[in-house]
């Protein structure tokens, strides 16, 4: 209890950039002020052609809406801030970088390596050791759901390294 | 007759009763894993439904949404763990009842409610869902789009967190709906020269990202979580006392759910939070509530189910969902050429009344199940989730790809994972965003079209009944949540 209470007296403390309601506002309306210069580039349709408003009308007055609405949370947030939230452990982080592997691996070798990969990645550092297990969740698992997709729902899978010698 | 002959068609059919004897089973199964659930189960599900006939598919889809609410039950009283968001009042009284050594007791009364909601709740559906299609028949486009509006804006003041970051998530979701080309002039937009997002973003990709892989990201925070389980000797119906005490409690849970359901707001949670102050506020022992009380279950438990058919009567009259998980059963009757609307209620009856027949009995299936198996159900809890949810991520990523055979989903799915678990880590409910995707294209299309009709004269809404109407219920829900803060 005194340890939730001494990191909301530290997050009061901390500079306004530093705290989890400048920074997630600060993110929307970078993003969404992005997306409304992009809606700049759309092609403009020709008064004839045109069915009510133009194609890019709607999206820019969403992301209006947006970065207002933004505005007000980050406005309320200085009259009632947010509660802190606990710092991420390590496993998220391994958890995110086992997702990085799998788009890089499913795209360079192998899309069933890169969920055994994953499996087996995320297994491990989530605590299980037994080797028995290991292989059940990285080799058996997949191994089942790929026959099942395969031979029931006809799906052809993308080549790689392990497909090209299934299908060859 | 003919209608009840039509709803219990399922009954004589052996490959639908096997459809709902399997949808029921994997719907339990959901409900009891904690971070699973209806919504992403039914999402994984989907692609599988391409291989099965709609009403089928639709079944399926139904029977694993009235099951896992049901489901959620168990592993709220035996673990204090909410198997889905719409059992967490459960756990406030079903918890310490278990403690008590009274668990059977418990999930009996949860058992015995939840069917009589889910069977409630079907009763309005069938007879609501008719009346409010043909009253459909009167909307033109200006009114369809204010209806859109009063749905999404009913989302933000009635669902979970900030009524503001809830609009936000809504937007945000209709925003979705707006990449690719232009469904009005093929114009090009937020592709950024990618081909494969002309098409836009798929529903799946989106909705299994942001529910299963972000959850996967939740479960990665909570390794060290530790869950005190309560022995289960074997489920107990309720005595004739509890029968007594409960009766008016669970009626009045169903009708609130039934309601409750009806709105587009997240369905189940709000219903049973509702459901059980209301049953503190009329009981005559409101002391016991939060120590077992039996009162607390059954008014949670009976207004989570209901809600379950009050969510399905806009979703087929009008084509708007009335929660995350009628969105995707939404998405699956769209992905099988089926198109929810008044018409349906006109053209393919048999298939409307083999839906709600389908939800009749999966309601009885699901209370067999519950009274009979839940011992073995509570047991799925004990698979740890450094083997669950590397299999479930196996499951997501062939899902998600074997719908368009397309690598790009798959990373789409990843991509809205994060996004999704740094938007629940905000305070960002992720529901108002697949509400909005999935209402993106009507928002969108029926405003261009009623300013067509119009002439660009955005005044002229106002002059339309019906939509002015849907206008002025949209500020009212807009106007609830300052009102109840300022009333805290």
């Amino acid at each position: 209890m005194n340890n939730v209470q001494n990191k909301k007296r530290a997050n009061k403390s901390l500079p306004f950039f530093f705290k989890d309601e400048f920074k997630v506002s600060f993110i929307i309306i970078f993003i969404s002020t992005i997306l409304l210069i992009t809606t700049f580039t759309f092609d403009i349709v020709p008064p004839i052609l045109n069915r009510g408003i133009q194609p890019a009308t709607f999206p820019k007055g969403l992301l209006i809406l947006i970065i207002g609405l933004t505005l007000i949370i980050y406005y309320l947030s200085i009259k009632k801030p947010w509660k802190v939230e606990k710092k991420l452990p390590k496993t998220f982080f391994l958890t995110l970088l086992s997702f990085l592997i799998f788009v890089i691996v499913s795209k360079t070798l192998d899309f069933f390596l890169a969920i055994s990969l994953l499996s087996v990645f995320v297994s491990y550092y989530w605590g299980e050791r037994r080797i028995l297990y290991l292989i059940l969740v990285s080799v058996i698992f997949p191994i089942i759901v790929f026959i099942f997709f395969e031979t029931i729902l006809g799906l052809r899978f993308p080549p790689g390294i392990i497909t090209n010698i299934y299908y060859n | 007759m003919d209608n009840l002959l039509l709803m219990l068609a399922p009954l004589f059919s052996s490959k639908l009763m096997l459809v709902l004897f399997f949808g029921t089973l994997f719907g339990l199964i959901l409900g009891v894993l904690p971070g699973l659930g209806p919504t992403t189960g039914g999402a994984l599900i989907l692609p599988f439904t391409m291989t099965l006939d709609p009403l089928s598919a639709i079944v399926l889809l139904t029977s694993i949404y009235c099951a896992g609410t049901y489901g959620g039950a168990i592993t709220a009283i035996l673990i204090n763990t909410p198997g889905t968001p719409a059992a967490a009042a459960t756990c406030l009284d079903g918890y310490p009842l278990a403690q008590k050594g009274e668990a059977g007791r418990a999930l009996g009364m949860a058992t015995v409610s939840s069917t009589v909601g889910g069977i409630f709740s079907v009763i309005i559906l069938v007879f609501f869902a008719p009346l409010l299609a043909k009253l459909a028949y009167e909307f033109g486009q200006p009114e369809y789009f204010a209806l859109a509006i009063f749905g999404l804006t009913m989302l933000a003041s009635i669902g979970d967190g900030s009524p503001i970051k809830n609009l936000i998530a809504g937007a945000f979701g209709i925003l979705i709906s707006t990449i690719g080309k232009d469904f009005m002039t093929s114009i090009d937009r937020f592709t950024y020269g990618i081909n494969e997002l002309s098409e836009g973003i798929g529903f799946i990709p989106v909705v299994v990202g942001l529910f299963a892989i972000s959850e996967m990201l939740t479960q990665s925070t909570l390794l060290d979580q530790v869950f005190k389980r309560v022995a289960l000797k074997a489920v107990k119906l309720p005595s004739i006392n509890d029968y007594k005490q409960t009766w008016k409690t669970i009626l009045r849970s169903s009708g609130i759910g039934s309601f409750i359901g009806v709105l587009p707001a997240e369905g189940g949670t709000v219903a049973s939070l509702i459901g059980y102050s209301e049953a503190k506020r009329f009981s005559k022992k409101p002391e016991e509530f939060g120590k077992g009380s039996i009162e607390g279950i059954a008014g949670a438990e009976a207004a989570n189910n209901a809600a379950t058919g009050g969510a399905m009567v806009p979703t087929l009259a009008l084509g708007i969902p009335g929660s995350a998980t009628t969105a995707v059963i939404l998405t699956g009757l769209i992905i099988h050429g089926v198109r929810p609307g008044p018409d349906l209620f006109r053209e393919q009856p048999e298939f409307l009344y083999g839906i709600f027949g389908a939800m009749l009995i999966a309601n009885i299936l699901f209370f067999i199940f519950g009274f009979f198996g839940a011992k073995i159900f509570a047991r799925i809890t004990l698979v740890p989730n450094k083997i669950l949810w590397p299999m479930i991520f196996a499951v997501s990523v062939c899902g998600t790809y074997s719908l368009s055979q397309s690598i790009l989903d798959v990373w789409i799915m990843i991509f809205f994972g994060v996004i999704g678990f740094f938007m629940r880590r905000y305070g960002f409910s992720v529901v108002p965003v697949i509400i909005g995707l999935i209402l993106g294209e009507l928002v969108e299309g029926t405003l261009r079209q009623s300013l067509v009709i119009f002439d660009g004269n955005w005044l002229m809404f106002l002059t339309r009944p019906i939509a002015l109407t849907f206008f002025i219920l949209s500020l009212i829900a807009l106007a609830f949540p300052l009102l109840r803060s300022k009333k805290k």
